[in-house]
Parts: C-alpha cells; sequence; structure tokens
C-alpha cells in the first residue's frame, strides 16, 4: 500500500536480542507504514514483537537489542542513522509514546505537573514564567477535573485512569505527530479504558496525529483503529482496514485470532482457543513461516520463502495459502 | 509536614527509653557488688558505702531506676577515677574530637561511594564496575583497627606523608580557641591557616580508614539501587519524552535512587560509632573512644557506661535524622503517615 | 526372571538415589565454581582455615607461648616465617593457634545466636499478637545501639572473660536472625501445607516446629556465613581493645594489638601477619556467604 505522504514508514526491519543463552530473532523483516492522522492498530499475542518494534522506533531499545536489518523512516529520514541527540530531540517532541501501567511509569517523587513541565522546558520554548500555567492547560486538555489543584498531585494518590490521563499530557504537551501507544488500557477497568481511548481519539483527531496502538485486545483495535496490522512471532502477517480483518480474514492466524475474540453475546464455550505455542525464538533453523507448525492449512508450498505481499488493492498478507484463505473464508461466513 | 515531623518524634521515643533501660540494667548486672565496682579496685569499705548509697542500691529496682534516671537527667552520671571529673564534663569535652572525626569520615566515604556507585550502574561491565563491585566485596571485610595501622605504616613510616598518628595537633602547633570544638572550623574561624593546616593532616589517615570501612556498604547500595531505579518504568518514560540524559540521571534516577541509599546510612552510622572506637586507639585520638578505652583497662567502669549511653543517644537522634529526612524526599511516607 | 524386572526397581536399597542425588550435587557445585571462581578459592581457604583449627597447636612449628625461641622482633626469616614478637615468640605458631580461638568464639556465638533469634522470630512471626511485638521491641532495643559499643557494654559490664566476649557478640547479631525467622514464618504461616498439617491435628508448636522451621532453615543458613564474617571481626575488635583475652594468649586481635605500637617503627611484621589473616578469614567467609545466598536465590546477584 502507498499514500502519497508516508509519515512512518519501517521497511524490511529486522532485529535480534544478544543473551546468555544465544540470539533471539525478536524481528523478521518487518514493513509497516502510516499515514498522517491514520489510527493504525498493531495487534497480536504477548511475545509477537509488538512492543520492541515500538522501542525500535524510539530508540530506546535495551543494549542487548540490536537492528541487523532495515530501516525505519520517521518523515523521509532514516532513524536508525541519527545521532543520539538528534534522536532526542524527535523523541517526546515529534514522536511520543505512552505506556501500561501509568502509575509505575510516573515518577512517584515527583509533582505530577513539573513532570510535564519537564517536556516542555525541554522541547519548546515556553519562557520559565509560563511553563506552569501551560502545563496546567495541558491537565485541562486531557480532561483532568481541577488541574489546577491536581498539578500538585503525585502519582500514588491519582487512580490509573487519572495516571494515564497524566502521561497522556506529557506526551501530546509538544504536539507530536505519531504517538505510541502501548497497551494504555491494559490493567484499568472497562469505563476507564473507554474514556482514555476515546481521549487518544479525540486528541489525534485534533491535532493531526497518527497514532499506533499496540494491543491485544482485538476488540478495542476494532472500535479505534483505522486500519490494523497483525503480529505473529516477530512477523507481519496480515495488514487491512479494519473492518476487512474481521469481515474477511485473509491469514490463518488472523481468522483465528478473530474467532478467539468476543464479540456480543458470543458464549465463552463457542470461542476458539489457538492451538501450540509460539516457536522458540532462539532457533537458528526458524521456517520462513513461523506459524506454520500451528497451522490448519498447512500444505506442502508452505517451507518456501515468505513475504509480505499486496493483496487485493489496500490489503497485505504474508501466506502461500492466502488465495485458497479467502475462498475458505467466503465459504464459512456463508454457511455459518 | 510538622505533623510528620512530631510523629517521628515520638516514634523515637520507645528507642529512648530502650536504650536507657539497658544502660540501667548493664550498670546493675555487675558481678558481684556494683557499688564495690563502680567505687573502684582501691575503694575503702566507707567509699564503698558512700556509692551504695549514691546509687540506692538497697533500694527496690523500680526505685532504684527511677534514681538512675533522675541522676542521669540531672547530669550525674558518675565520676571518673582517672582525672576525678564527672563523666558527663569529661564526655562533653571530648566529644567535638570524636565528631569531627566521624563526620570527616563520612564525607570522605560519601564523596567516593556514590559517586563510585552511579558511575558502576550508568556504565555497566566497565573497569569503573568492577572496581565498584571489588570494593564493596573486600571493604566489609577490613577490620578498622588493621588498616588504620596499615595505612600508618605506609603513609607514615615508608613515604614520610601523613604525620605521626599521635593525635589531633603536632605538639608545636596549639589548639584554636574554643568556638565548635572542631580545630578545623574554628582554626578557620580565627584565621589560622597553618594550624587548619596541621589538623588537617592530623586529620587524613585517621578519617580515611574509617571512611574505607563504610565505603563498602555505601557504593554496594548506591550501584544496586541506582541500577534498579535505571530499568524502572518511570525512566523508561523519561527517555521516550527525550528527556536529556542530564535531567533523567539527576532529577529523576539519582533521587529516587538515594531513598535506599539513605536507609543504609542507619546502619552506616552503627559502623562508624563502633569503628570510631578503633580508630580513636591506633592513632591516639583524644575522644570519647579512647576515652572510654582507657576507663576500661583501668577498671573505671562509670566512663564506659556514660560512653555507651552517650553513644546510643546520639545514634538514636541520627536515626531520627534520617528518618525525617527520608520523609522530607519521599512525599509517599510523608503524606501517608 | 531378572529381565522382567525393570532395572530401577531390582536395587531394594536407596543406592542408585543416593550416588545420583550425589552426582547431581557435585555438578552443581562444578557449575557454581565455574561460574564464580571467587568462591572456589573461599571454600579452598575455609577448608585450610578448618584445618589449622583444628589441628593447630599439633602442627604450630614452635610453641605458641615460648618465649625467645628467637631473637625478640627478628623479622621474617627461613627459620621463622612471620618474624617473631617482643618477647621472642614464634609469630607464625601463634597466628596459627589463634585460629582455633577466633574461629571458636565467632562459630560460638554465631550458633547460640542462630538458635535463639530462630526461635524468637520463628515464634513471633508465626504467633505474631503480642509476641510478635514484644520480640520486635527486643531487637529493635538491641538494633537501637551502635552494635560494637554496645558489645563494650555488655563485656565491661559482665565481666572480661572470653564467656562474655561470646555472648555480647551473639545478642549483637540476635536481631538479624530474629528479622529472618520472623519474615520467613509469617510466610509460611498460612500455606497450604501448614493448614494441612494443623488440620491433621497436630498442635501449633508441633507445626511450627516440624514444619514450618525446617522450610526456614536455608535462608537462616545464608544468614550464618554472612554473619560469620561479622562475628570475627567483632571479637578481634574487642580484644584488640583490651577486653575478653588476655595475654599470653593468642588471638588475632590482641596480637594486632601488641603489634600495634611496633609498626610505626617499622617492626610491620608483629602486627600485620595477624591482620593479614584475620582480613583472610572474614573475607572467606564473606564470599562463603555471598556464594550460599547466590546459590539460594540467583535473582539476587549484584
Amino acid at each position: 500500500m502507498k499514500h502519497e505522504k508516508t509519515l512512518l514508514a519501517i521497511n524490511d526491519l529486522s532485529l535480534e536480542f544478544r543473551t546468555r543463552s544465544g540470539n533471539v530473532f525478536v524481528l523478521d523483516k518487518v514493513s509497516i507504514a502510516l499515514a498522517p492522522g491514520e489510527t493504525l492498530g498493531l495487534v497480536g499475542e504477548s511475545g509477537s514483537g509488538k512492543s520492541v518494534l515500538s522501542y525500535a522506533i524510539m530508540g530506546i531499545l535495551d543494549v542487548a537489542g540490536q537492528v541487523t536489518h532495515g530501516d525505519i523512516l520517521f518523515d523521509g529520514s532514516d532513524l536508525l542513522k541519527q545521532k543520539p541527540k538528534t534522536l532526542e530531540a524527535i523523541r517526546g517532541k515529534d514522536i511520543a509514546m505512552i505506556f501500561q501501567n501509568p502509575r509505575t511509569a510516573l515518577n512517584p517523587i515527583r509533582q505530577v505537573g513539573r513532570q510535564i513541565e519537564d517536556v516542555l522546558r525541554r522541547h519548546t520554548d515556553t519562557p520559565a514564567k509560563d511553563l506552569r500555567r501551560r502545563a496546567i492547560e495541558c491537565l485541562a486538555e486531557v480532561r483532568i477535573p481541577d488541574p489546577k489543584l491536581r498539578y500538585n498531585a503525585y502519582p500514588f494518590e491519582l487512580s490509573g485512569g487519572m495516571c494515564q490521563r497524566v502521561m497522556i499530557a506529557i506526551a501530546i504537551a509538544c504536539r507530536p505527530r505519531l504517538l505510541i501507544a502501548d497497551e494504555p488500557t491494559t490493567g484499568l477497568d472497562v469505563t476507564t479504558q473507554a474514556s482514555i481511548m476515546q481521549l487518544i481519539s479525540e486528541l489525534a483527531a485534533k491535532n493531526n496525529m497518527a497514532t499506533l496502538l499496540i494491543t491485544h485486545d482485538l476488540g478495542l483495535a476494532r472500535e479505534f483503529c483505522q486500519r490494523i496490522a497483525v503480529m505473529h512471532a516477530g512477523h507481519v502477517v496480515e495488514v487491512a482496514p479494519t473492518e476487512a480483518i474481521f469481515d474477511s480474514p485473509l491469514h490463518p492466524y488472523t481468522a483465528q485470532l478473530v474467532r478467539a475474540t468476543p464479540v456480543g453475546q458470543t458464549y465463552l464455550g463457542d470461542l476458539a482457543s489457538i492451538p501450540g505455542f509460539l516457536p522458540d525464538l532462539r532457533r537458528t533453523d526458524l521456517p520462513p513461516c513461523r506459524f506454520a507448525e500451528r497451522c490448519e492449512r498447512r500444505a506442502a508450498n508452505c517451507g518456501r520463502p515468505l513475504k509480505l505481499m499486496a493483496f487485493d488493492g489496500d490489503r497485505q498478507v504474508a501466506c502461500h495459502q492466502a488465495e485458497v484463505t479467502e475462498q475458505v473464508v467466503t465459504l464459512s461466513l456463508q454457511i455459518g | 509536614m510538622i505533623k510528620s515531623i512530631a510523629t517521628r518524634l515520638l516514634g523515637a521515643i520507645p528507642n529512648l527509653i530502650g536504650v536507657i533501660v539497658v544502660t540501667f540494667i548493664l550498670t546493675r548486672a555487675l558481678p558481684g557488688d556494683p557499688a564495690a565496682f563502680f567505687a573502684g579496685a582501691s575503694g575503702s569499705k566507707e567509699a564503698v558505702e558512700q556509692v551504695r548509697e549514691q546509687l540506692g542500691l538497697n533500694k527496690s529496682m523500680p526505685e532504684q531506676f527511677w534514681i538512675y534516671v533522675r541522676d542521669l537527667a540531672q547530669g550525674d552520671w558518675g565520676t571518673s577515677m582517672a582525672t576525678g571529673q564527672p563523666v558527663v564534663t569529661e564526655l562533653a569535652t571530648r566529644l567535638p574530637a570524636s565528631l569531627e572525626l566521624t563526620l570527616c569520615g563520612l564525607l570522605l566515604a560519601v564523596v567516593v561511594a556514590i559517586p563510585l556507585g552511579i558511575l558502576a550502574a550508568t556504565r555497566p561491565g566497565s573497569w569503573i564496575d568492577h572496581t565498584c563491585r571489588a570494593v564493596a566485596t573486600a571493604g566489609v571485610s577490613l577490620p578498622t583497627f588493621f588498616s588504620g595501622l596499615l595505612l600508618a605504616y605506609v603513609f607514615y613510616f615508608l613515604l614520610g606523608w601523613a604525620p605521626s598518628p599521635l593525635g589531633r595537633l603536632d605538639p608545636y602547633l596549639s589548639a584554636p580557641n574554643h568556638v565548635t570544638g572542631f580545630y578545623l572550623i574554628d582554626s578557620l574561624i580565627a584565621g589560622d591557616l597553618e594550624t587548619f593546616m596541621g589538623a588537617l593532616k592530623q586529620l587524613a589517615l585517621p578519617a580515611i580508614t574509617l571512611g574505607l570501612f563504610v565505603l563498602a556498604p555505601l557504593a554496594r547500595m548506591t550501584r544496586a539501587s541506582m541500577l534498579g531505579v535505571l530499568s524502572s518504568d518511570f525512566v523508561r518514560t523519561a527517555k521516550a519524552s527525550g528527556l536529556s540524559s542530564h535531567t533523567i540521571l539527576f532529577t529523576y534516577a539519582f533521587r529516587n535512587a538515594m531513598l535506599p541509599v539513605l536507609t543504609t546510612l542507619g546502619m552506616v552510622f552503627s559502623f562508624l560509632l563502633g569503628s570510631n572506637v578503633l580508630v580513636e586507639k591506633v592513632f591516639a585520638w583524644p575522644g570519647v573512644g579512647s576515652f572510654a578505652i582507657e576507663a576500661l583497662v583501668a577498671s573505671d567502669y562509670a566512663p564506659v557506661q556514660g560512653f555507651v549511653l552517650a553513644m546510643a543517644l546520639l545514634y538514636v537522634v541520627l536515626n531520627l535524622a534520617i528518618d525525617i529526612a527520608y520523609g522530607l524526599i519521599d512525599p509517599r511516607v510523608r503524606l501517608d503517615a | 526372571m531378572d529381565s522382567l524386572i525393570p532395572a530401577s526397581v531390582s536395587t531394594p536399597d536407596n543406592s542408585r538415589g543416593v550416588n545420583a542425588a550425589f552426582s547431581r550435587w557435585a555438578r552443581t557445585l562444578k557449575h557454581i565454581f565455574a561460574e564464580n571462581p571467587l568462591s572456589l578459592i573461599a571454600a579452598l581457604l575455609f577448608v585450610a582455615m578448618v584445618i589449622v583449627a583444628i589441628a593447630g597447636p599439633s602442627i604450630a612449628p614452635y610453641d605458641p607461648l615460648q618465649t625467645n625461641a628467637g631473637d625478640p622482633l627478628s623479622p621474617p626469616s627461613t627459620k621463622h616465617w612471620f618474624g617473631t614478637d617482643s618477647l621472642g615468640r614464634d609469630i607464625l605458631s601463634r597466628v596459627m593457634v589463634a585460629t582455633r580461638l577466633d574461629l571458636g568464639i565467632a562459630l560460638s556465638a554465631v550458633l547460640l545466636s542462630f538458635a535463639i533469634g530462630l526461635s524468637l522470630g520463628a515464634f513471633a512471626g508465626y504467633f505474631g499478637g503480642w509476641t510478635d511485638r514484644v520480640v520486635g521491641r527486643i531487637a529493635d532495643t538491641i538494633m537501637a545501639f551502635p552494635l560494637f559499643v554496645l558489645a563494650m557494654g555488655i563485656v565491661s559490664a559482665m565481666g572480661n572473660t572470653i564467656g562474655n566476649i561470646v555472648l555480647a557478640t551473639a545478642i549483637i547479631n540476635l536481631p538479624f536472625y530474629i528479622r529472618v525467622a520472623r519474615t520467613e514464618a509469617n510466610i509460611r504461616r498460612d500455606a497450604g501445607y501448614v493448614e494441612a498439617a494443623r488440620l491433621a491435628g497436630n498442635s501449633e508448636l508441633r507445626v511450627l516446629f516440624h514444619h514450618v522451621v525446617p522450610n526456614i532453615l536455608p535462608s537462616m543458613m545464608v544468614q550464618l556465613s554472612l554473619n560469620m564474617g561479622w562475628a570475627i571481626l567483632n571479637a578481634a575488635g574487642l580484644s584488640f581493645i583490651g577486653l575478653g583475652v588476655r595475654p599470653p594468649e593468642a588471638e588475632w586481635g590482641i596480637m594486632v594489638a601488641e603489634g600495634a605500637q611496633y609498626i610505626v617503627s617499622g617492626e610491620w611484621w608483629i602486627a600485620l601477619f595477624p591482620g593479614a589473616v584475620l582480613m583472610l578469614a572474614v573475607f572467606c567467609f564473606n564470599l562463603l556467604g555471598d556464594g550460599l545466598r547466590d546459590l539460594m536465590d540467583p535473582r539476587k546477584r549484584t
């Protein structure tokens, strides 16, 4: 899929972790593109590499992580080739990130208002006397009630939802063009989840901010994302507009994910689980398709080299059985 | 804020009471006749009886305790047989010498240990990291009295860099006018640089000896704490916000990392006050420690008990100070209490 | 006939199990020593010390109390490897014999502390309530003193004997054992197997000592080895200032004290050898303690 203007383009990114028990091949030829203002959902099981990918984009990978191939183009320039000082200027200003467990993600002994000020001081020319006022405005923007009072609060005095709002305030304070949200609602109760996601959506729309929403919750992705990219064991296996993912998933893994997601009135007993486990990513003999060993549609030609291929307009899929899958899915949808 | 300080003050009271009770038990748990003990080996029968009267040893335990507390509060901590002076006076005269030594030792240790620990944590696997870990492991094995002697041997006898380990000041120089009792401060107040340098030179080896001993636990805790904080979620957020490494290190990491180090200071003070005694003996330092040792050797027990009580009271106060300081830095403790 | 019986059943005794367990242990030990060569050195040192402590007087070249075994104040030579002191006594022999005394004092103190601390702490952690408060108070009161100073006070009050050195060292180490035992007992108080033991009709005391305490022991053992080094330092420190051991007894602390006056005039060997051996002993126990702790919980490795 090619957009006229691509904000973020990850091309064939491969990444490994050097550990004492060997190298772990965490990401393999991952390619993703994001347009300005677009919300892309990145979904997959734990261990699929979603978070690692986001850390690689931000440049906050652990020392043990090494990029072995590919590039990450933000606004045309490769983030992987930038000097650390340049990256520091981009982080928090052009690209921002929010994390799960918001309470532990904030400095426990620093007032939340001052944490927002730190970012403003770093990336903007706001004069010192205006910093406090600007910080309070940011708090108001994320709809924290009584922002003037809350400026002085410490994270332990705030609820999980409020802490997440504070983190969002820190992230959007400098009007970034890309927000990476790594499981922002995990650990929050359902109503808070909805209001947080709502907030992010509105802020994104207001500021023309692209969002990369990382989540294992397919239902959440369906509600808030325009497109969804599905990851499995360090591979992107399918990318498509949201409804296409749910109406006609092409990749067998996507299909199983969709079937395993509770929607509306489904009985728990009707939910299918996906058999098997993620392959051990330390293996040096990993097959080109890392899902093959668990796949119900595995065929003889699945051992062939594999990559993400364009399919039917703006969809992409990495599967040798994709053609077949589409027909089968269409058929089963007609029957069941 | 005032309330939390008051709470902590109140919390120190049980410890205070405990210390006084224990020292009471110690003074009365003497084998044989406590009166004879305090009257001394050369005490005549009348002297012993006099002491018995004074200490109220004929009365019941609770009454004795009351007499003991009353005497303490009134400043009657017994008399030193060697000098004939009240113990309280001797302790007060000698305390500045010990405090000066202890504080300098602590300062040296902190100035080395904390940067060492921080650097070791920010540069894992480097030579600094290995040095820090070696220091932390070896340092706790150092017997203070031995390291003091070694330092004196190397730097005084072999190299001649340090002056003779014979006290606070070279016999040619005279002590500065007494303002605080700290020779370093008093000589500066008097503008007497020669005395200042002289005092500093005498202070060097004993302070280094003391500092070496507490360097290990401080460096170890700083490194461990810093490592923990640097891999925490909120430091990750700070990095993701593009904050400068300076801000991340000092505003975000350091302050949080210092909390466990502050708690370690409690244990460090315990080591310091104990090792102080040993260092004072090695370097003939005229502080409360050597006072107690001389009394011990002469079987003069009132000074020893006075010394134990004084050090314990000082320790309670120091722990209280640490508690309050912790509350000032960590709002979670302050506001929850 | 035998071929019908599977091999694991045909051995009636447990020798297979024992041998297998032993070789597993040996492999674990080899692994630890390979990972951390220092702990191997510590272990060897430990063994050497124990041998010297036990054999001491019999393997010393000279009688440690024999004055004028050589010229007084003579430096290390082939006849006297560690030199002689002011009374002409052979320092090597004295250092060797002192091993038994120093290790003996430290071990007695630590074992005493261990036993009392374990009992008090386990009780407090298991039963809670006012037992917990009282025991906590005892531990807090001890910890309210700078520990070495308290030891000085105890020895000066109770009499200047080696027995009181052991007692004083034991008392100041008590809080550490109480704390470990208390925490561990508290954690296990509601564990499944403890509940089961109660339901089986065991009295609380029996449950505590037969079921909870054996599970506390591993962490207590770690504390024990970590404390040995500290106990040796304390005992030597007390003797250095003149408490406990009296001349002409050979003990590391008192030997350093005797050598102190000579070191600043150049006769370094009198204080150095006992001091160095003391340091080695403490270092050895600290390393062993660290090694044991890493064995118990690899996550704690710094």
